[in-house]
């Protein structure tokens, strides 16, 4: 794969994090009637076509009908199942806003939310079909984890905790096939950060489909200007893994932000307001979609025209580096 | 235009949107082929719309609830003149603003449309304006057969029997089929009629490729005084070609070379015996 002029040839290349959703979730359901994946008319974009005729019993088929997924969803979740609803992430965090809000959080129902094709996954099918909203509005909600996973070690794990855990959780997974990213670190805890690489001079901190462009610009800042990059895979943006924050603005280094999401709302704003309110005062800049009528393309060069790319984002941080002279 | 034009018409619309599907490599194929003869019929026959004053307040509206077969629309926006087909050829191009789904940056276009469920509330409101202000324009909208289960369409339907919008007509896509499977295996809504004249909606049924039986229909409304116009068009998912033909698969699906040339032999030939 190639984003833009930085290419990489040291990481191995994977599936796209939905397909690795599913396939987990095929290998999990095969032990665990429990597990029962609800879907609107989505099951092929979800890649649960194979899941479905494996287990047409675990499978609830509502049609093109969100809000009704959502509920369905949480009836289930109460009734003791694990219910899976799967839906692009675009209409499950929109349209069924209401019934994420009162029927799975506030009412405490152990739904696993899971909106695929994310972000600006669906690129020229436009802003109806873009879920740049998400993390703002679900982070406004109490009593909801959301996780993007960068990678699909991340995915992976992901789906296996969210099988067993006890709380509303948003897992939110893109489409394109992603890179393994720092094959050395096998841990994974919903509400840790993932150090994907290290470096004192400059952290960028990002999640999603957003964390390999940042793993990119690290590599390229080291080796072309001796800049020192951390990069964080921050995959769950709520709860936010504020002890890693700590530890990372402590010496004073500029922090750049990465998210396939709006800049209102999401992963940037959470890091700066924790940030802020606990005095740190590091050089720090939010990358992510702008608030303006979103331009037009495929995700990739929506990506580029934003800059969030290897090079894009590196010329960022070198921005945010430079100003702290 | 002569019948037989309105014919060849719907011929060379199907031909011109699978050459932008081809060559955007993107686009909702079947449900394109589904709606082009209505489509057709509407923006040639029916609606009031100048593609020099579009926004001159007494147009009829249409509202193209499912927004995903945008070729088909912006294919026949082309033709009336609503802007030149070559922009066609930007189709889902980086700052294109034709994309796959209508946006009001392109001329013609009422709303932007493309989650499915909005069409049907947002003519309500259109309709409900136009008898407040006395006006008799139409207002139309066209859903697919799986949009259906969608709640604000139910909500829409009560309001519009409950305001007595005989303005106002929806007409419904039913190809019978959606992505997963028929509508029969993934929601079955059962009958359709049934169910909108009780929801106080009056109903008719025609053959949604027999041009003639949809004009009939669009053009001799209200059906009742009082209340609001339900068009049950019966099509064909991917209809025209024949490999397209009610099989899922192209739903959406870009067609490989070859693919593509028997698609267009197949309207040629079909041209030849109009
Ligand atoms: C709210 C919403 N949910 C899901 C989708 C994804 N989607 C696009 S087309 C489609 C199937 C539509 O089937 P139908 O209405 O029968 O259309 P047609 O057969 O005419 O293509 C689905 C699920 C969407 N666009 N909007
Ligand atoms: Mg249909």
């Amino acid at each position: 794969m190639q984003l833009d002029n930085i290419e990489e040839r040291d990481l191995k290349m994977g599936l796209a994090n939905q397909v690795v959703f599913a396939k987990t979730l095929e290998e999990l359901a095969a032990n665990d009637k429990a597990i029962l994946v609800v879907t609107s008319d989505s099951r092929g974009s979800g890649k649960l076509v194979p899941f479905a005729e494996k287990y047409p019993k675990q499978i609830v088929e509502v049609g093109i009908a969100e809000q009704n997924l959502v509920g369905v969803a949480a009836g289930l979740a109460s009734a003791g199942k694990k219910a899976f609803a799967v839906s692009p992430a675009c209409f499950l965090s929109a349209r069924a806003l209401e019934q994420i809000k009162n029927d799975i959080a506030y009412s405490d129902n152990p739904v696993k939310l899971v909106g695929i094709s994310a972000g600006v996954s669906y690129g020229a099918l436009g802003t109806t079909h873009h879920s740049l909203h998400d993390f703002a509005v679900l982070r406004a909600i109490n009593n909801l984890t959301i996780v993007a996973p960068a990678d699909n070690f991340e995915t992976e794990q992901a789906v296996r905790k969210a099988v067993e855990f006890k709380k509303p959780i948003y897992l939110r997974l893109g489409k394109k096939p992603m890179p393994f990213l720092n094959e050395a670190d096998q841990s994974f805890e919903f509400g840790k950060g993932r150090v994907v690489r290290a470096g004192e001079d400059l952290a960028i901190i990002a999640n999603g489909e957003t964390v390999y462009p940042a793993w990119l610009a690290g590599k390229a800042l080291e080796e072309e200007h001796g800049i020192k990059t951390t990069v964080v895979s921050m995959h769950t943006i709520k709860p936010l893994d504020t002890d890693l924050l700590e530890d990372i603005a402590a010496n004073g280094r500029p922090i750049l932000t990465v998210e396939e999401h709006m800049v209102n709302g999401g992963l940037g704003e959470a890091c700066a307001s924790f940030l802020f309110q606990n005095g740190f005062k590091n050089p720090f800049k939010i990358v992510g979609i702008p608030d303006e009528y979103t331009v037009t393309g495929s995700q990739v060069e929506i990506f580029n025209h934003y800059g969030i790319s290897g090079s894009g984002l590196k010329d960022f941080a070198l921005e945010l580096f430079n100003s702290k002279k | 235009m002569t019948d037989r034009e309105m014919k060849l018409k719907s011929i060379y619309l199907r031909k011109s949107l699978l050459k932008y599907i081809y060559k955007a490599k993107a686009g909702h194929t079947g449900g394109s082929l589904s709606c082009t003869d209505i489509l057709n019929v509407l923006y040639n026959r029916v609606l009031n719309v100048d593609p020099k004053n579009f926004k001159n307040p007494d147009r009829d509206r249409y509202i193209q609830s499912k927004g995903h077969c945008v070729e088909a629309l912006f294919v026949t926006l082309a033709d009336r003149g609503f802007f030149p087909e070559s922009d066609l050829e930007t189709l889902c191009q980086y700052q294109s603003h034709y994309i796959g789904h209508p946006t009001k940056k392109v001329n013609g276009v009422e709303q932007n449309t493309g989650a499915l469920g909005h069409g049907l509330p947002i003519c309500v409101g259109e309709a409900i304006a136009a008898k407040l202000d006395n006006k008799t324009h139409r207002v139309f909208t066209l859903l697919g057969d799986g949009e259906l289960p969608e709640g604000s369409n139910w909500e829409a339907f009560l309001s519009a029997s409950h305001y007595k919008l005989d303005n106002l007509y929806a007409i419904l896509d039913y190809n019978k089929q959606q992505i997963t499977g028929s509508n029969e295996e993934v929601m079955n809504t059962g009958s359709v009629r049934d169910k909108l004249e009780t929801f106080g909606w009056s109903v008719k049924e025609v053959d949604g490729h027999n041009l003639k039986e949809l004009e009939e229909a669009l053009n001799n409304g209200p059906f009742e005084t009082g209340k609001p116009n339900f068009i049950i068009a019966h099509t064909t998912k991917g209809k025209g070609v024949s490999y397209m033909e009610s099989n899922l698969k192209w739903h959406h699906g870009v067609p490989s070379p070859e693919e593509y040339e028997l698609a267009q032999s197949e309207l040629t030939e079909a041209e030849a015996e109009i």
